[in-house]
């Protein structure tokens, strides 16, 4: 019997990010406005996979999810043992627009997660005039941290098993299993290293709260979702971010965690269709 | 707390009885500490079965690691569905609810095996719990 195939198609794009070439794989399915996916620190695109899959979405939105470089399918830049990867919102935010650039897309909405989350509030800052909104999943202009990052790349310690257990918490625990160890999937299979190096990013460079109350919503407006059982980014942290960014439009999510797109999609659709429905009416 | 050490003591049946839980800690030998509010518990792990649980308190007794939960908190935690901030060791630690101390190589060289550990102090969810 034949497979049933998805409507997701997968390609390969060659991308100039800060005078280096990259090599960075990309999913996408639909037609209509952009909808550009960032995963979480240490993960890949396919946390989208649902959003990808759903009719619903894809008939009026162009859903596209990337693998950042040193993630997924996407390689690292040539000469990458040479160094250690260190995310920056400089790199992060180059990394974007190459992407945007380079798959021509014309005022998309941006969401992210996470990490993702806290780039979109920057991207909305400085770019906000080249998007249509931004979506922030998880999102907070700063957070405490909760644990001390040499253990996730170390020798006597499994990386991928460690940053997997660290963030396993973070799912709400109604999430259903199937999902739950799918979402860890991404964690348990990334390059050593990688979530550390982006956690440089979540955590070292990329405070915005003095920054962000110069984000200017009727340009580009912001959504911020939150899962309640997210103890890296609380409710309360979204919430203050909110709270500093004129007209943004803060909710949490009920039974949802830190990864609302990928640990229970059918919870994170009662949330996110209200959202692309009215960013699609403006 | 006779009830968190009626929790506790069942432990050993439940992860011995969970074959990918033992499989999981099958490197894991060496003795913790989980202590509940006041009462303190030494638990025996050997290739990942938990082989004895020791009540304490017990003066000089060494442990590699150890685990502080504040009564409630482990209340909390034993929730078929705890509440938001319960649900997770870190998280009670960032809620100030809980703290880790000691060796911390093997708890984290070992964290899911710990964290399924622990979860197993829960019952069992129904399909009720994962409605909504």
């Amino acid at each position: 019997m034949a497979a049933k195939l998805e409507a997701v198609t997968g390609h390969y794009m060659q991308l100039e990010i800060q005078g280096r070439q990259n090599r960075v794989y990309f999913e996408q399915a639909g037609q209509g406005i952009p909808l550009l996916c960032l995963h979480t620190a240490g993960a890949n695109g396919s946390q989208f996979r649902h959003l990808l899959n759903d009719p619903e979405i894809t008939r009026n939105y162009r859903v596209i999810a990337f693998d950042m470089p040193w993630h997924g399918k996407s390689l690292p830049p040539i000469g990458y043992h040479l160094e250690e990867y260190r995310l920056t919102t400089d790199l992060y935010v180059e990394t974007v627009l190459a992407v945007c650039r380079g798959l021509t897309l014309e005022q998309p909405v941006i969401m992210g997660c996470s990490m993702g989350g806290r780039i979109v509030l920057q991207l909305a800052l400085a770019h906000g005039a080249e998007m249509r909104a931004v979506i922030g999943l998880e999102s907070a202009d700063h957070q405490e941290p909760w644990y001390d990052t040499d253990w996730l790349h170390r020798p006597d310690v499994h990386g991928g098993e460690v940053s997997a257990a660290l963030v396993s918490g973070l799912v709400a625990p109604q999430s259903p299993d199937e999902f739950r160890w799918e979402t860890l999937w991404g964690y348990l299979q990334s390059g050593p290293g990688v979530f550390k190096g982006d956690l440089y990013f979540y955590r070292a460079d990329s405070d915005y709260r003095e920054r962000i109350g110069d984000i200017d919503t009727a340009r580009c407006p912001v959504y911020l979702l939150t899962g309640e059982y997210d103890f890296s980014c609380t409710p309360e942290d979204t919430l203050r971010t909110a709270a500093r960014i004129k007209g943004a439009e803060a909710t949490i999510m009920e039974g949802l965690g830190h990864f609302p797109m990928s640990e229970d999609p059918q919870q994170f659709r009662r949330y996110i269709m209200p959202i692309l429905d009215q960013i699609r009416g403006r | 707390m006779s009830t968190m050490a009626a929790t506790v003591a069942e432990l050993a049946d439940r992860v011995n009885c969970n074959a990918g839980l033992v499989r999981r800690g099958r490197f894991v030998d060496l003795e913790f500490m989980l202590q509940i509010g006041d009462q303190a518990h030494y638990l025996c792990i050997s290739n990942g079965q938990l082989t004895a649980i020791t009540p304490g308190p017990m003066l000089m007794r060494p442990w590699r690691f150890a685990v502080h939960i504040q009564a409630e908190a482990w209340f909390q935690f034993c929730q078929t569905v705890p509440r938001p901030g319960y649900h997770d060791l870190f998280a009670m630690c960032k809620l100030g609810v809980a703290r880790i101390e000691g060796d911390l190589h093997p708890l984290m060289a070992n964290l899911r095996y710990f964290q399924e550990l622990l979860a197993t102090a829960r019952p069992k969810p129904t399909e009720a719990d994962h409605g909504g």
